[in-house]
């Protein structure tokens, strides 16, 4: 949906984390999806969230 | 869902369509599905605001949602990466979810399916077409044949693919309104079977089973198998056949303004005013 490196505004309304199903915080300065409730972070990279637990950073 | 079996290996499917993307990617088969894809599409008299391509290998679903000009907006594997088993979708987001052959290969189905509802809107449409049944069952056969007489055993080789029957229940306890699935069977003819594994290959579908054999495929297997598979599956012409069953399931989140079921019992119109014909009671014989 962008080719720019900012994430399509429409598409973080209806992502949710995958593990939990819950709400996803934008961290737009490090280019994250966080998860409070998974304790997980999920990479954007150029653009495109990537929404795998397993390449998601662990968060304490 | 924990309890489910596991028995693709996820990790290792992404990368084959990675490989698969960067070889001369072999297409005919998503290019099959996506001509029927928009056929059936076209025949639904309405739009979708938000459409979710699940993973379909390659842009060939992408692009007919585009064609189609009745999807507002396209979520596909340019704009966001998931793992079928977990979609990170809010319940109620999303209005058409479209997959070409990709759901051949998750472990959890049922679960899968489950999701994709929750995650449409009351009224959304779920339209995926999936290898089924007898998908590769020649190959099945051959590698059989070839890896008892050889290795004194068999190994997984060819995925374990459900049957239309059962799809069509997992449906419906998935949830989904109106429930609708067919075959559409494909035969394709090789030169040799090799022309197979290659295409296989270029369509990121080679062996991704977790029970898979970790060694490389010996030589001597693979060259009785390539026998046996000619010996069996040639037609006159000495060219050899490969099956595919193309699984189409379609199915509507529920909403109130579907069609319902009537009561037993409360029709307002006599079958035999429906048929032309004279109503008899049950034991009469016409003429009689």
């Amino acid at each position: 949906m962008t080719s720019s490196g900012n994430v399509d505004p429409k598409l973080l309304e209806i992502l949710v984390c995958p593990m939990t199903k819950g709400p996803l915080e934008y961290d737009a300065g490090r280019q994250e999806l966080i998860s409070r409730a998974a304790k997980l972070a999920y990479p954007i990279r150029d653009g495109i969230p990537i929404m795998l637990p397993e390449e998601a950073r662990r968060l304490d | 869902m924990s309890s489910q079996p596991i028995i693709f290996d996820r990790k290792l499917i992404r990368a084959r369509q990675q490989r698969a993307a960067r070889l001369e990617p072999s297409g005919f088969l998503l290019d099959r599905v996506a001509e029927d894809f928009a056929d059936r599409l076209a025949v639904v008299l309405r739009r979708f605001d938000v459409a979710l391509d699940l993973g379909t290998p390659g842009d060939a679903i992408r692009l007919a949602l585009a064609a189609s000009g009745k999807v507002g907006t396209i979520v596909a594997a340019d704009s966001v990466i998931v793992d079928e088993e977990a979609l990170p979708f809010g319940n109620g987001t999303l209005d058409l979810v479209a997959s070409g052959l990709a759901l051949h290969s998750v472990n959890d189905l049922p679960g899968t399916l489950v999701q994709i509802r929750r995650a449409l809107k009351p009224d959304g449409l779920f339209q995926a077409a999936l290898f089924g049944g007898d998908t590769l069952t020649e190959l099945r056969e051959a590698f059989a044949v070839a890896e008892t007489e050889i290795e004194g055993g068999i190994s997984p080789r060819v995925a374990p693919f459900a049957d239309i029957r059962d799809m069509g229940a997992l449906l419906q306890r998935a949830g989904f309104a109106l429930p609708v699935t067919d075959v559409d069977g494909v035969t394709v003819r090789y030169g040799s079977p090799v022309g197979l594994l290659h295409d296989l290959r270029r369509m990121g579908a080679t062996n991704a089973l977790v029970a898979r054999r970790r060694t490389p495929l010996r030589r001597r297997t693979l060259a009785r198998m390539l026998e046996v598979y000619a010996e069996r599956f040639a037609d006159a012409d000495g060219r050899v056949r490969a099956t595919f069953e193309i699984v189409w399931l379609s199915g509507w989140a529920p909403h109130e303004s579907q069609q319902q079921p009537l009561a037993p019992g409360s029709a307002r119109t006599r079958l035999a005013d429906a048929l032309g014909t004279a109503e008899r009671s049950a034991g009469e014989k016409p003429g009689e």
